[in-house]
């Protein structure tokens, strides 16, 4: 049925349109309440989104809480070994079926009326079912919904709540790589999520942070403190005379390649600002694994600082996930990237991530600082726009066809707003 | 209770033949409030330098996300030996630290003062803490149960080990760039 003046189809389109520039973007972005009601929409329950690690339920029946945006999320382990992602909301009348972070439970049991359903999310039984009219009747009450779409990459379990879409291969594109490249830091070519998660709260819009994450621009100037006192060479990584690259990778993903400065510096750990000296139990597994010449390689080249569109950014050292809970409301998860076989360099990971995210953070606690000054900053009526060009006049391409600039350049977020707009305001032939 | 133990909540001297824990005298209640209380001053004031001075050289600062983690092998929001207690004060000190500029305005209230037991020769001390902090962003209330280790050093008091459990440490909480 058409109707004249009905609305049009993908509403957002054409509004958020005008609100994309290649070299700006409109400060509404970041505080309109309906444009984030379409992002919920048409981003994070459309697209693939990182829910969580196969680490933290490493056995049969384990489940741990998780989330999809404002979206609560149980990801669960089967009997047979099996990931799913169902909705915490009981079939019945909508009650949290789930209220423990994390456990081991094949069923969960509703409590407010007894409602029982399997892990997988299948309705196990209804307590008095006569009311039902039997055992038959139960065959006609609801399941707890599940996730439609559930893929893994090296361990981390992706969701999408679209039925049909792009595979998960084809949403990572190379960032997938980066996430090999993470594993193979691991003896054992695993990452482990162990370390438990801190929750560091921003009042601010989700988009602040993902185009922080990948801004090589301001760390010499929002952690200069750290830099200044601690001896610290990263703030070097980010300055015009670094060989590091930023690098748009498609899909909305961007690194931060510091692996050129890496590999000049050709020290084995140097990415995590420790010798080999120190962790030689992890140093000799590395070489033993992959050969002497590979495992040092590796261990020099050190991990990568990728952001995975829409909420997974890896710092070398830690893991960040993203969730939007309002237009002004942000909470990052974020724990130290532990790697499998690794126990003496998995405890300086712990040890160097703790001092530098969270809420209390050396770090993290001055980026949630200008997250929410930005987002007091943007509510003002003018200029109206953020300015994007920084590094425009000499984007290049790399070997392998990718835009690059200098560490300091704001490729990333340019490139995140073309896809953004892929997402919001999709062109050409009705969907 | 003994004389002994007795003589560790009040302070009033020890019976010949019973040793209290403490090397150079019993460490009392009065003696331990006043150090909280002090403690809890310096913290609100930013008087970074005399709050440092609190601590030993083999200083633990503890502020758990779940307070059952082993926090060598798990993350925590503070876990800091002496050496980054230092670091973080002398980040403040630099003028930089944007999340304290301009620092918090801080009060705090330091109660339920139970001297519970002595680990060597450190008195272990419960307390809670209720923390008012007002920044541009809000004013929120901050609240924790504390563990303090206090040893006597030169005939005064220092803390060895500072643990705040807050009550809602492992729920999403917003920058905490004080010293709580």
């Amino acid at each position: 049925m058409t109707a004249v003046g009905e609305a049009p189809e993908r509403a957002p389109g054409e509004r958020v349109r005008s609100l994309v520039r290649p070299d700006r973007v409109h400060g509404s972005l970041y505080t309109d309440p309906t444009i984030f009601a379409q992002e919920l929409e048409h981003i994070w329950y459309t697209t693939w989104v990182y829910v969580g690690h196969v680490s933290e339920i490493p056995q049969p029946k384990d489940y741990v809480r998780k989330s999809i945006g404002p979206q609560q999320v149980i990801m669960t382990r089967d009997r047979e070994g099996e990931v799913h992602l169902v909705l915490n909301r009981c079939a019945h009348r909508g009650n949290l079926v789930c209220e423990a972070p994390s456990g081991n439970s094949g069923s969960f049991r509703c409590p407010y009326h007894g409602w029982t359903f399997s892990n997988t999310g299948e309705l196990l039984g209804a307590p008095f079912n006569k009311g039902y009219g039997g055992k038959e009747g139960l065959k006609e009450l609801g399941n707890l919904a599940r996730v439609p779409r559930v893929a893994i990459h090296r361990g981390f379990v992706f969701g999408s709540l679209a039925e049909d879409g792009p595979s998960l291969a084809e949403h990572l594109g190379p960032a997938a790589d980066r996430l090999d490249q993470l594993a193979r830091l691991s003896p054992e070519g695993e990452v482990e999520l162990t370390a438990g998660f801190v929750q560091h709260e921003v009042n601010a819009n989700w988009k602040m942070l993902v185009e922080n994450e990948t801004d090589g621009y301001h760390p010499q100037f929002v952690h200069s403190s750290i830099f200044s006192i601690s001896g610290s060479s990263i703030g070097d990584l980010y300055s015009d005379k670094s060989t590091a690259v930023t690098r748009a990778l498609g899909g909305g993903h961007s690194e931060n390649d510091l692996s050129p400065e890496f590999r000049r510096l050709g020290v084995p750990m140097g990415w995590a600002g420790t010798l080999e000296s120190k962790i030689p139990d992890y140093v000799a597994s590395m070489r033993e694994t992959y050969g002497p010449q590979t495992g040092d390689e590796i261990m020099i080249n050190g991990s990568p600082h990728i952001m995975i569109f829409p909420n997974l950014f890896v710092a070398e050292i830690q893991l960040f996930q993203i969730q939007p809970l309002a237009v002004d409301r942000t909470i990052q998860h974020v724990t130290a990237i532990q790697f499998k076989g690794a126990p003496d360099l998995n405890r300086r990971l712990v040890t160097q991530c703790v001092g530098s995210v969270g809420p209390a953070g050396m770090l993290l606690a001055d980026d949630a600082e200008m997250y929410e000054r930005n987002q007091r900053g943007v509510a003002q009526l003018q200029p109206e726009w953020l300015d994007l060009r920084r590094g425009l006049h000499r984007e290049s391409t790399d070997d392998d066809g990718f835009t690059i600039g200098t560490a300091t350049d704001e490729i990333s977020m340019r490139s995140m707003w073309k896809h953004y707009l892929t997402l919001m305001a999709p062109q050409g032939g009705a969907a | 209770m003994t004389a002994a133990a007795q003589s560790v909540i009040d302070g009033t001297p020890a019976p010949v033949g019973e040793k209290p824990g403490a090397v150079d005298g019993p460490i009392g209640h009065l003696e331990v409030e006043q150090f909280l209380y002090r403690e809890a001053r310096l913290a609100d004031t930013h008087e970074l330098d005399a709050w440092e001075a609190l601590w030993t050289d083999d200083a633990v600062y503890h502020v758990p996300v779940d307070d059952s983690w082993d926090p060598r092998t798990h993350m925590s929001i503070i876990f800091d030996n002496r050496g980054r207690i230092a670091t973080r004060i002398k980040q403040l000190h630099t003028g930089r630290r944007h999340a304290q500029r301009p620092p918090s305005r801080l009060v705090r209230i330091v109660s339920n003062i139970e001297i519970v037991g002595t680990e060597g020769t450190d008195t272990v001390v419960s307390s809670v803490v209720q923390v008012i902090e007002s920044r541009e962003r809000d004013t929120r209330t901050w609240a924790g149960r504390v563990t303090h280790k206090l040893r006597r050093v030169d005939g005064g008091l220092a803390m060895a080990y500072k643990k705040v459990v807050l009550v809602d440490s492992d729920r999403p909480l917003l920058s905490l760039s004080f010293l709580i």
